[in-house]
């Protein structure tokens, strides 16, 4: 692998600038091919048949009816699927129980949420499908539901899954059948003592709701299954090769045997990873002899796809007088939904993971029911982690007397600082970005009015590596087509392109990016964990180094000296007597043996991790409970930027995702399991009228084993929001928030309570 | 980057059945429909409502004709029988703006109009929004500023904000705010569509 010293260049050509996406044109004319845009010849309409009911035992389906249908193709249930065991399939981003993912593609003695898919149909047209589902017949048996994550803990809870088995660390008390899938502890150093050793101690208890990636591409998969046994699928997926492998495993094909094409994608953010309804569409293609695509419509994303967990965490935090903590410990029931999923992992990584805690202890459980199978969000089990320990650090904060960011800044993980769950950092810059925005003039600006108030909150996010594959092929007119197999779902195809062109010394718009299928590329991990840049960036650098070799080979040939003497420096290639710029080699290239291509596949290790500190002022009408963004600031840590526009847009993306979860976005449940408010009308997300501006502040602590220092930028800044809006709520109006979201309903109420209890 | 979607493959049904000549076909990807196939010619399709009629839509300059059954939306009529995709489909309930269309000028959800409702008027996409092949003013803008992220709400977004526009020129910042106030943009690329709006309005409310 290259190492940075290869590119070293003191300043930058193509870095730190903003090109236009290569893509920009396709995507604001809407010629731009997303999945729901493939059009096949003869292709048939998919729909699936969801359980009514959040828990339910399946005691039959009768598909005749609708088989008899005139229009209708293919009908399946589970019953067309061969059952797995449970056994995990890697996916490079953790992995997966085949058994588990098989059952929740299409459920097989039990529906474990409302939602759950039962059955599918093919038919000429959407309403044909629709039509035919109405005419299959399921008996259920329908067993209580349980979607509050403390009640599905209970001994006497609804039981799931009958033969779970709880993962990790052993449970003191557990006795026959349980819902805890997982059960983590880490520690570190001894809570006791350092709890004995507090001036102030103070424990709160955090719930939050379970809220929606939200999308707004709805998943969508055509497959066609051709009668020579290969099977092709078009997916909205943020990793074509994690679809393929998923796919392949539960329908016991070789890996070789299917093609996925990656469709551009309209949004993910961590909930198109797993795969839904691809092997429906696979399946039905097979059993019709026609290609089909299955479309979810919104109230499927809702209540079918990975929500985020809903959870209750318990934080508490012991400091010295001085502003020293001395002491944590949290205890988080993150919901897995219908499966074991894990995003409490990530909590208990995370809810620490800001400060210098000489004694901790952390306690998380997976806990299983009946809401569909959780899945990442943008920095999955942080925000809820962060929203409960930032709010604590507050509490203490001004119980000592203490400016918040002061406080932060005297706690502040940095270099060798270790973490409960057991890694000590490299180089991190949190104290850069506190220093940062305590310098910002937004920190110290006045805010007057009635029931205002400013918050402080901070975040963190681990970041991924992974693997990534690029080839690149040297063109004659000096452009470099750039093949890979990252989905772009933000401006990666640019980003990473940047990072080849800096290497080549030519324009970001001489680089042509394609992403292509998964027989066209080498192995590529999903787009997700903030990883895309850094890795599959890597890799382009990796394949420009490789490019560059090659060339200088021909350019000894041509100036008939050894290669050794031609030196390669932005963009020119020369020898003492010779120079011949990138583009006028790469014109007389065929004359010397033909096509270069440059390849590179990275394992990338080295991962920056990011923090961000962000300040909000917002108004809270005492009437509505209705809280106002007024002003908002986003420091965060970027590592080096490739492309300034692009991590601000992932930063205020992810502040306006983390302002809709603090203050509006919820799964409404009634008493049955259902969800109630499985529509864009009910589930309200933020629009332009609900955003103010929101000003990005990058701070650049490059990433020291990366080539060009790149860290992963766009999941950290959904993570404090919450929190930063909490603190400001209670400078606003006195009254501290411990649920969220904090919307209307809610703060009224408290606001109410308050009043009654004075 | 994205193959164009009229790349047009003129393929017959029966000819796909043959099998691997169409696998390879349909490897191409994309927007594979010529127009003059017909949709559902398998059976005619069963209807709980009236059956399907002859139909003619203006779109996007063109005169396309389709067989679409009185239920079909203008948004679906658009995707799946005439292979017109840049309306998106987000919610299929008004809620969303995503398949935000032009009818004789005035923004619609083209999910919340039945296609036989737009028979005699004039519909623009997103993609009729261009001069040949220009981008139209405000795609140029959206394009300058590169205001999206995964771009699956763009088109709504420049149709809305075309629409505004068409109606008043003088269209202030808070105009185009709230014009769009319908639509959502879950990659919350608001603050880049602020910064078009500023340009398109001569500078801030
Ligand atoms: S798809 Fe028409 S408004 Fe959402
Ligand atoms: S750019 Fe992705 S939804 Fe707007």
């Amino acid at each position: 692998m290259a190492t940075a010293n290869e590119t070293k260049t003191s300043s930058y050509r193509v870095i730190g600038t903003r090109p236009i996406r290569h893509d920009g044109v396709d995507k604001v004319t809407g010629r731009a091919v997303y999945g729901n845009d493939v059009q096949l010849p003869g292709l048939l309409y998919g729909r699936v048949l969801r359980s009514p009911h959040a828990h339910a035992r399946i005691r039959s389906i009768d598909t005749t009816k609708a088989e008899k249908l005139p229009g209708v193709f293919a009908v399946i249930s589970s019953a067309d699927i061969d059952p797995h065991e449970s056994k995990m399939a890697e996916l490079g981003e953790g992995s997966v129980n085949l058994q588990y993912l098989c059952e929740n593609v299409l459920a097989r003695k039990k529906v474990l949420y409302k939602g759950h898919a039962v059955a599918a149909v093919a038919a000429v047209n959407a309403h044909v499908a629709e039509e035919a589902l109405k005419l299959i017949e399921v008996d259920y048996d329908p067993l209580h539901a349980v979607t509050w994550v403390l009640d599905a803990m209970k001994d006497d809870a609804p039981i799931l899954i009958d033969d779970l088995k709880t993962e990790g660390a052993p449970l003191p008390h557990s006795k026959g059948p349980t819902n805890i899938a997982q059960h983590i502890v880490f520690s570190k150093g001894d809570i006791e003592k350092g709890f004995a050793e507090a001036d102030v101690i103070i424990e709160r208890e955090f719930k939050s709701a379970t809220v929606h990636q939200g999308y707004i591409e709805p998943h969508v998969a055509t497959a066609l299954w051709s009668p020579d046994g290969h099977l092709s699928i078009w997916a909205s997926t943020q990793g074509s090769f994690t679809c393929r492998q998923q796919t392949a495993e539960l329908l016991a094909l070789p890996v070789s045997k299917v093609t996925v094409t990656p469709c551009e994608i309209g949004g993910g953010f961590g909930g198109k990873i797993r795969v839904y309804i691809e092997p429906i569409a696979a399946l039905l293609s097979k059993k019709s002899g026609r290609p089909v695509k299955v479309l979810m419509n919104r109230a499927d994303v809702f209540e079918s796809t990975g929500p985020t967990p809903g959870s209750f965490i318990r934080v508490k935090l012991g400091a010295k007088r001085d502003g020293r903590l001395v002491a944590g410990d949290a205890w988080m029931a993150y919901d897995a939904g219908a499966y074991p999923a894990g995003i409490i992992g990530p909590g208990c990584v995370c809810v620490f993971s800001c400060y210098d805690l000489p004694n901790a202890r952390v306690e998380g459980f997976d806990v299983v029911l009946n809401k569909p199978q959780t899945a990442a969000y943008r920095a999955p089990g942080s925000t809820n982690a962060a929203f409960a320990c930032e709010t604590v650090i507050e509490e203490l904060a001004e119980k000592l007397g203490i400016d918040p960011i002061e406080f932060r800044l005297k706690n502040a993980a940095k270099e060798g600082t270790r973490r409960p769950d057991g890694p000590a950092y490299p180089v991190i810059g949190l104290v850069e970005t506190l220093k940062t925005a305590k310098a910002h003039p937004h920190y110290s600006a006045t805010l007057e009015g009635p029931n205002r108030g400013r918050g402080v909150g901070c975040g963190f996010w681990m970041n991924a590596g992974l693997k990534s594959s690029v080839t690149a092929h040297v063109n004659g007119d000096g452009t470099v087509t750039l093949v890979e197999g990252s989905t772009d779902i933000g401006g990666t195809r640019t980003s990473i392109a940047m990072q080849l062109a800096e290497t080549l010394g030519i324009t970001a718009e001489e680089v042509v990016p394609r992403v292509v299928d998964t027989d066209s590329v080498g192995y590529t991990d999903v787009t997700g964990g903030s990883r895309t840049t850094f890795a599959t960036g890597w890799a382009a650098h990796d394949a420009a180094i490789d490019i560059v070799k090659q060339m200088s080979a021909r350019a000894a040939e041509f100036w008939k000296c050894s290669p050794d003497e031609v030196t390669f420096d932005r963009g020119l290639f020369s020898s003492k007597s010779h120079a011949l710029t990138f583009k006028e080699l790469a014109g007389k290239i065929q004359e010397t043996g033909g096509t270069i291509t440059g390849r590179a596949s990275v394992e990338a290790k080295g991962v920056g991790a990011t923090f961000g500190t962000h300040i909000v002022d917002v108004e809270v009408d005492p009437e509505t409970g209705k809280v106002k963004i007024l002003r908002y600031t986003a420091v965060q840590d970027c590592g080096r930027v490739i492309h300034p526009s692009y991590a601000e847009g992932q930063i205020q993306g992810g502040v306006v995702q983390g302002i809709g979860w603090a203050l509006n976005e919820e799964y409404v449940y009634d008493a049955d399991g259902r969800m109630r408010n499985a529509s864009m009308l009910d589930y309200r997300m933020p629009t332009a009228v609900d955003v103010p501006t929101i000003e990005p502040v990058m701070v650049e602590v490059p990433n020291p084993r990366h080539p060009y220092g790149v860290r992963g930028v766009g999941e950290v800044p959904i993570c404090p929001p919450p929190a930063a809006i909490g603190a400001a709520i209670y400078n606003a109006i006195g009254i501290r928030m411990y649920e969220l979201p904090m919307s209307p309903p809610k703060v009224c109420q408290a606001i109410i309570n308050e009043a009654s209890a004075k | 980057m994205v193959e164009p979607i009229d790349t047009t493959m003129r393929l017959g049904r029966r000819s796909f059945l043959k099998g691997s000549g169409v696998a390879a076909a349909a490897a191409t990807v994309a927007g594979t429909m010529a127009e003059e196939v017909a949709h559902g010619a398998d059976a005619a399709p069963p209807s709980s409502g009236p059956g399907a009629v002859e139909i003619t839509l203006s779109v996007d300059g063109k005169e396309l004709k389709s067989s679409i059954e009185p239920r079909v939306t203008l948004l679906d009529a658009l995707r799946d029988y005439l292979n017109v995709t840049a309306a998106k489909r987000v919610c299929d309930r008004g809620t969303c703006g995503a398949c935000t269309v032009l009818i004789d000028g005035k923004s619609i959800y083209a999910c919340s109009m039945l296609a036989i409702e737009a028979q005699g008027k004039k519909i623009t996409t997103a993609r009729g929004l261009m001069k040949g092949d220009e981008l139209h003013p405000i795609q140029q803008i959206f394009w300058e500023k590169d205001a999206s992220q995964c771009g699956f709400c763009t088109p709504g977004f420049v149709t809305a904000c075309a629409a505004v526009l068409a109606k008043n020129p003088k269209a202030t910042f808070e105009d185009m705010k709230r014009a769009v106030d319908g639509n959502i943009c879950r990659c919350g690329t608001y603050e880049q569509m602020f910064q078009v709006f500023e340009q398109l309005t001569g500078k801030g409310a």
